[in-house]
């Protein structure tokens, strides 16, 4: 299988991608931020149609959109209290702008389909350079502000109260986050973002009671999810992301079942 | 020693004066009680104190060697909050930009977890720990940068009589020690037993004095 350079590029491309959305899908579910990462990801679908329609690589197209709009989309959706009702605004608003895109780009429904679902089979060397660089400046990113982000993802009153500026951390995360979107969209697509950036650290957090820790298992998780798909992809030739998708959401349902049992000793 | 010196300090949101010329200081080694109905500016005291609010006149002077750490009345840890309890102390540990803790580090965040009981249970959920262990974390966090005034804000409102005393005696361990606490309240019973000095606060004015000088209140305030 791995004499076939295509997935190879598939291989070496989720895993990094993996251990992007560990790492920052645990802070995601620490701020409670699983549905602004939903609106991102459609915010992407957008940003790859208008990609598509320009002649760009769907990647730069989805950089463009998530970034630009995710400090604003934060900021507005602060207040939890009207924290739906913007979510569902901009989601409508750019999954309408996507299908504009694709329809006067005159694209055909497999690149729609590649948008949506992810093409991680399809990805050539120069892409999976470019998820490479990406990978490694957010993780260089988190690593550089760890502590902070760390104390107003998992405390934020107590952040606050020690004079930490909740806000910088805040926009630096959001950056960070339009990135990870972006990237882990080439490989599950835009639609189905939460399975990697929110599921993996949602599982992880019934397991273990530290932030390091958590990390690496929700990595492990991702890990387990996208070359497991791959391989399965690979044998049956059904879509890789249904294969994640199944895996993800089977150690989640583990996750919450080991947690039950838990609680009713 | 003063550590804490107030002058004159007024703080008003748009025209609305919430705190109106109030004078007192908190010395090292005191456990200031600061006690009062609703609404009559403990908290815009406190936020004035930690230069989160600026006031409008007067002035805030306080002992450049002093930190403050600060337990705040709410705090948003629900039964699936997922760090242990050692893990959530460690939070505060900052001033570097390793992501992992150094030994000096760790060895810090032991000593706090042994002095406040808590090394039994440190490697629990804090999501899971009942009232009274979860203050003690508060507390925990709060005192790992070794600070010299701690001031608490309502924290025994939420607990049991019994809890209440155990914190405060916890409280008042490190007190002895040298710490300054200034301890916000409305129960008069926790005041008298445990406080040095007093500042009482109304919307007619303020009195300070040593505890035992403490008016009794005008209505039973529970």
């Amino acid at each position: 299988m791995l004499a076939l350079s295509f997935m190879r590029h598939a291989f070496i491309a989720s895993t990094f991608i993996a251990i992007v959305s560990g790492f920052v899908g645990v802070f995601v579910v620490a701020r409670n931020l699983s549905f602004l990462t939903h609106t991102l990801s459609e915010i992407g679908f957008a940003g790859g149609a208008f990609a598509v329609f320009i002649g760009w690589p769907v990647l730069n197209g989805m950089i463009l959109f998530t970034m630009l709009s995710s400090i604003l989309v934060g900021q507005m959706s602060i207040k939890e209290s009207r924290r739906e009702a913007v979510t569902s605004a901009v989601s409508a608003l750019f999954i309408g702008l996507g299908i504009l895109f694709l329809s006067l780009s005159s694209a055909n429904a497999s690149s729609a389909t590649n948008i949506l679902f992810g093409s991680v089979v399809g990805i050539n060397l120069t892409e999976v350079w470019q998820l490479i660089y990406l990978s490694i400046i957010v993780i260089l990113v988190i690593f550089a502000v760890y502590r902070q982000l760390k104390f107003t993802s998992f405390d934020a009153i107590g952040a606050r109260v020690s004079g930490i500026n909740a806000t910088l951390y805040s926009v630096i995360f959001l950056i960070i986050l339009a990135l990870s979107v972006s990237v882990a969209a080439q490989i599950v697509g835009s639609l189905l973002i939460f399975i990697l950036l929110t599921l993996p650290a949602a599982s992880a957090k019934y397991f273990t009671h530290g932030v390091a820790k958590m990390i690496g298992l929700a990595i492990l998780f991702s890990l387990l999810g996208t070359w497991l798909g791959l391989f399965l992809g690979y044998i049956t030739n059904w879509p890789v992301s249904f294969f994640i998708a199944v895996i993800e959401v089977a150690i989640y349902c583990c996750a919450l079942m080991k947690q039950k049992l838990s609680g009713a000793e | 020693m003063s550590i804490v010196t107030v002058s004159n300090l007024t703080v008003a949101y748009g025209s609305h004066r919430v705190i109106n010329n109030l004078n007192f200081n908190i010395n090292q080694g005191d456990f200031l009680v600061v006690i009062g109905e609703n609404g009559v500016g403990k908290t815009t005291l406190v936020r004035s104190l930690l230069g989160f609010i600026k006031s409008q006149s007067g002035d805030i002077t306080i002992d450049p060697q002093t930190k403050i750490g600060y337990v705040p009345q709410f705090r948003n840890i629900d039964q699936e909050y997922p760090l242990s309890i050692r893990d959530f102390i460690a939070l505060n540990v900052r001033h570097s930009y390793l992501p992992w803790l150094k030994k000096s580090e760790r060895q810090r965040i032991d000593q706090v977890i042994d002095a406040t009981n808590l090394q039994d249970i440190a490697d629990r959920p804090l999501g899971l720990a009942s009232g009274g262990e979860k203050q003690r974390a508060y507390l925990a966090q709060a005192l790992l940068p070794a600070p010299g005034l701690l001031i608490l804000d309502e924290s025994t409102a939420s607990l049991d009589n019994e809890m209440k005393y155990e914190l405060l005696d916890l409280v008042t361990h490190f007190q002895q020690q040298g710490l300054s606490v200034m301890f916000i309240t409305h129960d008069w019973g926790l005041a008298q037993h445990y406080g040095t000095r007093f500042l009482r606060m109304t919307e007619d004015g303020y009195l300070t004095g040593p505890i035992n000088e403490l008016p009794q209140p005008e209505k039973e305030v529970k």
